[in-house]
């Protein structure tokens, strides 16, 4: 397995600095900490579309599943006046669900992965605004809300996934700690656990892997559970970010940006390959195109523009740094 | 025949090295109109990387090359066809949802105003079928034809493309019996009409039949050339490996014991129509033989839980087992090594230790960690026992020869202890070094109690090493034979569905 995160690297430092010196206000602890957050936000996703890509898999519908697990979360705790942990348990449980699905689907009644997570983002789009009548809602109740009387307990949850914590002058954005952990673990399962080997395995050659005993159908569902469950996690914390869920629109589009982060980050979609500080350090550098496309005065009519150059670029280089790599290994044996 | 005095190809002292292999060191070999060269070797020994060079596929470093007299150097598949040079290649590459006459022009279709000619191309198209002796329509849909049939295509496509020189590379690594004959008589045929053919095998029954002259390679040199009466097995394996061929398949008689595998009235999908039985003892080595497409893959896939029977019984040490999956059957102590390697045994990407570790990583593993020091373990006896030949274990098994490959699928299985060991086609594609070596281990591995079933295409190897073999026939078991039965004759009478009293 190759672990070639040089290069994203490289372009995450390069963007940065080049921002720094064009806009010094860059560098300003408050524009810091927006930069963090929101990259931390757009990780969870994408490092949780990780595991269905190295699977050789995809899934479109994070973005639903982000949008429905906000909604959900906001009724349950404010029209519904539920106990927040069981609000919590009860949209990451969704998640799972969702998950499973997906993997049953994909694995049992042999639909293609694009297929059924295209239905998924259409239905769980929809069903959000169905729940909602696509007013905004948000977690934190008013006055008059069911959930008025845990006001205190939310305003806590509030603060464990939107908060910050000082340190020193610096104050550190949650969803960073969130990231970290999820990061860490995702890593020592994909690294240090047999089902880790086990994906890569089945994403690189499914039916050798199959001969060598290995259940493939229930690796499988496995990511895509995982997958899920990553972005039951986003959806809360954007839930609480946000304040107010927009039914038709929190969470559009992000499985994209969450599956461009994961190639970017170096996985292949043909599967197989992939690394949790690529895909991570890759979220970061497609946030921080955005930070550096506002501080550096450039329209943000070229948002999209900007972002795609970069992301076909970007994959463009990695493979041309992995064959030159290659190249250098071979020569080395001579 | 004017061979010697004006070839049609010639190439003197080529080299050609690759990152950290020096493929070539100076061969030489001349070929002329109308001959048929058989050019043999082991693997590694660089057919694959001349033949390439000739066609086009890559240019050499440095060394003559001829074509009439001429000086060339290729820089392209074109340049090389257009000197009338062509590969026929191992994998074939026909558009399977295309028809005979559109594959044939592929890319160099006929044209009228800017639009295909229909009716030329049909008619050409028939004219080059006819020439490798295919009457079939040449509508007929590419994909549909059964791959001896596509091989021919391939041959009319090159042809076509006014080739003079045909380059086969081990063209009947996957055709049965019936189909080799038809492929040999369109060589003999086409070598009438001068054209000449450069024919890449492992199969040295193959080279007797067909070659006129044979250049052996060794280590990316000339090894030395045969013609006419020299051309015979012993002459070819001493250039090939600078050793004998005595020793190659030495036999021993081994006590049977319990009977490991009975397979009972299975009915497999691939024929459901038809259902087997046949057993095999503990210290056995049983073989399947008979024609490709005759059900013995689909029987092994069976027996080892890829598509579950249909009906019948299968038991492991007089164990019923329902066999639905590859699981199941492991866990009952069966192990497989696929005939489609690249595809089943192994994930190629991935190093040779992750490979070896595959089917006992879980076993080894603790409540599901990755338990290091178990893989290397495994890893390294393997790699010992089964002599595989690697830099570091952390080699990718996809730049490992075949040989070592199969060593690599066979390691991770031995890691496993089966009771059963199954190997489908154990030699396909190997050089003969790890040929002999991998006769060596099923001697060894039935010397210690393990039953061995094993198909094989190859007639020697099931004449060589099988205790007792089933002949299989249209997805049915045509018949038994002892070892004192066994003969190329009576293995072939059952084969194509002539029943002899055994």
């Amino acid at each position: 397995m190759k672990k070639n995160i040089l290069g994203i690297f490289i372009l995450l430092v390069a963007i940065f600095v080049i921002t720094a010196m064009i806009n010094p206000k860059f560098l300003n602890a408050y524009n810091m900490q927006n930069l963090i957050k929101w990259s931390s936000l757009y990780a969870v996703m994408s490092l949780g579309v990780a595991f269905v890509i190295i699977t050789g898999g995809i899934d479109l519908s994070i973005g639903s599943v982000v949008g429905l697990v906000a909604v959900v979360l906001s009724i349950c705790l404010k029209l519904e006046g539920m106990d927040p942990w069981s609000a919590i348990g009860i949209t990451l449980a969704l998640s799972l669900l969702i998950g499973f699905l997906h993997g049953v689907l994909i694995t049992k009644a042999k639909v293609q992965p694009f297929v059924v997570t295209l239905c998924g983002l259409l239905v769980y789009r929809s069903m959000g605004r169905w729940l909602t009548d696509n007013q905004s809602i948000g977690p934190i109740p008013l006055e008059g809300d069911a959930g008025y009387a845990n006001l205190e307990q939310i305003q806590g949850l509030d603060f464990v996934f939107s908060g910050k914590i000082a340190i020193g002058s610096f104050n550190l954005p949650t969803p960073a700690i969130f990231l970290f952990v999820l990061c860490i673990a995702a890593a020592i399962f994909l690294r240090r656990t047999i089902w880790g080997r086990y994906l890569f395995a089945l994403g690189n050659n499914e039916e050798g892997t199959r001969y060598s005993g290995i259940d493939t159908d229930r690796m499988k569902i496995l990511a895509y559970v995982l997958c899920s469950f990553f972005a039951g996690i986003a959806g809360i914390l954007f839930a609480f970010e946000l304040d107010s869920v927009q039914p038709a629109q929190t969470g559009e589009f992000y499985e994209l940006y969450a599956i461009a982060a994961a190639v970017l980050g170096g996985c292949s979609l043909r599967g197989g390959e992939g690394t949790v500080l690529g895909v991570v350090i890759a979220a970061a550098v497609i946030r921080l195109i955005y930070n550096s496309i506002n501080m550096v005065g450039i329209s943000t009519h070229l948002e999209f523009g900007i972002l795609g150059l970069v992301i076909l670029l970007g994959v463009i280089g990695d493979e041309f740094l992995k064959k030159t790599v290659a190249r250098k290994q071979a020569a080395q044996k001579a | 025949m004017g061979a010697v005095s004006s070839p049609y190809l010639e190439v003197k002292e080529l080299r050609k090295s690759f990152p950290g292999v020096l493929a070539l060191k100076g061969v030489s070999l001349s070929l002329a109109e109308g001959e048929v060269l058989a050019l043999i070797g082991e693997n590694g020994a660089g057919k694959s990387t001349l033949m390439k060079i000739l066609a086009g596929v890559q240019p050499a470093d440095e060394g003559d090359f001829q074509v009439k007299g001429e000086a060339v150097s290729f820089r392209s598949v074109n340049d090389a066809m257009d000197k009338g040079i062509a590969l026929i290649h191992q994998e074939l590459n026909l558009c399977g949802n295309l028809d005979l006459a559109s594959n044939v022009f592929l890319g160099r279709e006929p044209t009228r105003g800017g639009l295909i000619d229909e009716p030329t191309m049909r008619r050409e198209a028939r004219k080059y079928l006819d020439l490798v002796g295919l009457d079939l329509p040449v509508e007929t849909i590419a994909g549909s034809l059964p791959i001896g049939k596509q091989q021919l295509v391939e041959i009319a496509k090159a042809l076509s493309s006014n080739a003079r020189v045909l380059i086969m590379d081990e063209p009947t690594s996957s055709l049965s019996q019936k189909e080799t004959e038809t492929l040999f008589g369109v060589v003999k045929d086409l070598r009438e009409k001068g054209i000449s053919v450069i024919y890449i095998s492992h199969r040295l029954g193959e080279v007797i039949e067909l070659a006129d002259r044979v250049t052996v390679f060794r280590d990316g040199e000339n090894a030395g050339d045969l013609a006419g009466d020299e051309i015979n097995h012993n002459n070819m394996v001493k250039l090939m490996v600078g050793r004998d061929l005595s020793e190659f398949y030495d036999r021993k008689v081994h006590e049977s014991g319990s009977i490991v595998l009975n397979v009972d009235q299975v009915c497999t999908p691939a024929f459901p129509a038809s259902s087997l039985s046949l057993e095999v003892k503990s210290g056995e080595i049983v073989g399947i033989a008979g024609l490709v497409g005759a059900g013995r893959t689909e029987l092994l896939q069976t027996i080892f839980g890829v598509t579950p029977a249909l009906a019948g019984t299968i038991e492991i040490c007089g164990e019923l087992l329902a066999l639905d999956n590859p699981r199941t059957a492991i866990k009952a102590g069966i192990a497989l090594a696929p005939e489609d390697r690249k595809q089943h045994g192994l994930v190629l990407p991935m190093s040779v230790r992750e490979n070896t570790s595959l089917p006992s990583l879980k076993r080894d593993a603790n409540r599901g960690w990755l338990n290091d020091a178990a893989e290397a373990k495994v890893t390294n006896t393997a790699v010992k026992s089964m002599k595989i030949k690697t830099p570091t274990n952390e080699q990718i098994a996809r730049f490992l020869s075949g040989g070592n490959q199969q060593k690599i699928v066979l390691g991770k299985w031995l890691a496993m202890k089966p009771k059963l060991l199954m190997l489908d086609e154990p030699t396909r594609g190997i050089d003969i070094g790890a040929k002999r070596e991998i006769y060596k281990l099923m001697e060894k591995l039935a010397g210690e109690g393990m039953a061995i079933l094993f198909v094989s295409s190859e007639m020697e190897e099931i004449l060589g090493m099988a205790d007792r073999a089933y002949v299989m026939h249209e997805g049915t078991i045509a018949g038994e034979l002892d070892r004192d039965q066994l003969s190329e004759e009576s293995i072939m009478h059952l084969a194509t569905g002539n029943l002899v009293a055994a």
